[in-house]
């Protein structure tokens, strides 16, 4: 580990992707992410690696689709429309197990929308934005030291289970400022090998082909079986989040990535009334980490959901507090940002109610 | 063994390329022919090792069931955005994509041009037989005017579908393009030519002067509805003449030279 110094958001994560061996950036411009783009086309060649601006999206997630296939690490960074149109290619590499990592900083919408931040894109990363039976790990910072961690650690995730990953920001996280300690560059000879199923060309070997068809539905149903079967791992292995004073919490706030940040002001906020408030931030919203929030549950009588969105999240709230508390849900639209007292006001209204 | 010899037995004998299965496509489609002729190539460039195979969605989405080389399938248009991803995390790679028409010329033009225009050292063969065969016969962007399809019954209408695209005239205005030629396979006689169009395309990567591409016109009986003998027939009637044949950009033959390569 280095000394801590000052970074931008976007600054961070791109270099955290430089740190894990990232070989291979494709990106295409789109506010509020640019400036991660841009980093990437300075750093990139002082490293001896590639930048490539593509044409679009589209193209973006298709030549990842490439870089992936022959086994390098790859990473794209867009905003929520361009992560839209990625959704084709991301359904694709899903199948074909091909290991990426997608960082999607958030924008307000639907449509051209803003360019706010936002949680908008909730349903849409984390539920599966593209065609099929597919599953993506998606991790939610709240802070760059933790943007910087997840972004290192989404590069392993995406190659141990051989699938894409996502890093949900929004564009308060990619633009703020903060102190960030960046691990020293992972040793590209310690990574894992991908000579097991990369297009590495057929020598000594039998020709070999990483796809995501077959026009045999028994044969697709077995990769399906086999992506289902590395959820399940996924799903036992991954999951990940902060708690916050929910020892002796009376109400729990649930609230991913910056909005959890803002939460926690709201939460000492709320202990200075006398109100026993904690918060429960789950960092990877897929697998979202049920369990635990269950058992926080058992204990509360009302379980609130706070998010940049019309209430996304909400509905995995409510899968794992299935009715054992109340589940109310306060949210921000379109790249409005909630306060800190104006979460403690709608808290308010609840415990009145 | 004389050069008569040794040619009988290059035309009798299986590329090691390929993988010896028989092909699934239709009697008398092109395919066959094309695909045999780029295997011929891998096996005599040595490249087999090191190729990577892009093949489109379509008929030729069967491509890697064919030929005994490393490849994928890329998404529908996408071939060659996929090649330059793999072609620029490893250049030491032969990165070959395959593709038809609707895929290359109708979905995918946006990353075919952009790919040319940047000069990707990749190398396609685009096969032009002026209708989606996967799906079943549909208009493609090369269709002709007149010609009729299952989605225009009526013929096709400049006012109503537009005009068939031209890929290869597209081509010579992107400077990133080293070697462009439109070639056909219909008589004995096309198919040698036709392979060193391809063979070119291949040095535009090999030697590193830029983007390569061969279109290739070619029959679909099925889906004309046609017979094989005269499905070629039609083709030799009516494409070539919407289509010209011949050598649309080549940077190659001089570095060639230059460098002393046959």
């Amino acid at each position: 580990m280095g000394e801590k110094i000052m970074v931008k958001g976007t600054e961070a994560i791109g270099e955290a992707a430089i740190r894990a061996g990232c070989k291979v950036y494709f990106g295409y411009p789109i506010t509020p992410q640019s400036e991660l783009t841009e980093y990437m086309s300075r750093r990139m060649p002082q490293e001896g690696r590639v930048f490539l601006q593509a044409e679009s999206e589209v193209a973006t997630v298709n030549m990842m689709y490439g870089a992936s296939s022959v086994g390098v690490r790859v990473m794209t960074s867009t905003s929520s429309p361009g992560f839209s149109l990625m959704q084709e290619g991301i359904s694709y590499m899903a199948n074909a197990r091909l290991p990426a990592v997608f960082v999607d900083v958030v924008r307000g919408g639907p449509g051209l929308g803003d360019i706010q931040p936002s949680q908008g894109d909730y349903f849409q990363v984390v539920k599966g934005g593209g065609h099929g039976d597919y599953r993506l790990p998606v991790y939610s910072p709240s802070s760059l030291q933790e943007a910087v961690e997840l972004t290192i650690h989404a590069f392993d995730v995406a190659d141990k289970y051989r699938t894409p990953v996502v890093i949900f920001a929004d564009g308060m996280l990619g633009q703020m400022m903060e102190p960030v300690e960046f691990p020293d560059p992972v040793d590209p000879s310690t990574l894992p090998s991908k000579d097991d199923w990369a297009l590495t060309g057929a020598r000594g070997r039998k020709a070999r082909y990483v796809t995501s068809f077959d026009i045999d539905p028994y044969k697709l149903e077995q990769m399906n079986l086999v992506l289902q079967e590395t959820y399940k791992k996924i799903e036992a292995e991954e999951k990940k989040w902060e708690e916050f004073m929910t020892d002796d919490a009376e109400i729990i706030f649930v609230a991913h990535g910056t909005v959890g940040r803002i939460v926690k002001s709201t939460v000492k906020m709320a202990r200075e009334k006398g109100i026993k408030a904690g918060l429960f931030r789950p960092i990877s919203l897929y697998p979202f980490p049920y369990e635990r929030l269950a058992e926080l549950a058992e204990k509360v009588d009302i379980v609130m959901t706070v998010e940049m969105s019309a209430g996304q999240m909400l509905e995995d709230v409510k899968l794992a507090v299935m009715g054992r508390a109340e589940t109310p849900f306060y949210g921000r639209l379109a790249g409005v940002i909630p306060t800190p007292a104006e979460i403690l006001e709608a808290m308010m209204k609840e415990i009145r109610r | 063994m004389s050069e008569q010899v040794k040619d009988a037995i290059l035309l009798a004998s299986m590329p090691k390329a390929l993988n010896g299965k028989e092909f699934t496509y239709c009697p008398g489609c092109h395919h066959g022919i094309v695909h045999r002729l780029v295997a011929e190539l891998i096996d005599e460039f040595g490249l087999r090792e090191k190729t990577l195979l892009v093949a489109p969605v379509g008929c030729s989405v069967f491509a890697y069931e064919f030929f005994d080389v490393d490849g994928t399938v890329a998404p529908h248009g996408r071939a060659l955005a996929v090649a330059t991803g793999m072609k620029r995390a490893k250049p030491e790679m032969f990165v070959l994509t395959y593709q038809g028409d609707g895929d290359l010329a109708a979905i995918g033009t946006a990353e075919t041009i952009h790919a040319a225009n940047r000069g990707e050292r990749v190398t396609t063969v685009f096969i032009n037989n002026a209708v989606y065969g996967m799906t079943g016969g549909q208009m493609a962007p090369t269709t002709l005017l007149g010609m009729k399809t299952t989605t225009s019954p009526y013929g096709r209408d400049p006012k109503r579908e537009g005009y068939p695209i031209h890929m290869m005239e597209i081509m010579r205005a992107l400077p990133g393009v080293a070697y462009a030629e439109r070639v056909k396979v219909s008589r004995p006689q096309d198919v040698p030519k036709a392979k060193m169009a391809i063979k070119k395309a291949f040095y535009a990567q090999l030697l590193d002067v830029g983007f390569g591409i061969v279109e290739v016109l070619s029959t679909c009986p099925t889906n004309w509805g046609m017979d094989p003998v005269e499905a070629s027939r039609w083709l030799e009637e009516n494409m070539v003449k919407e289509f010209p044949l011949g050598v649309y950009v080549d940077k190659v033959t001089e570095v060639m030279k230059e460098k002393g390569v046959k």
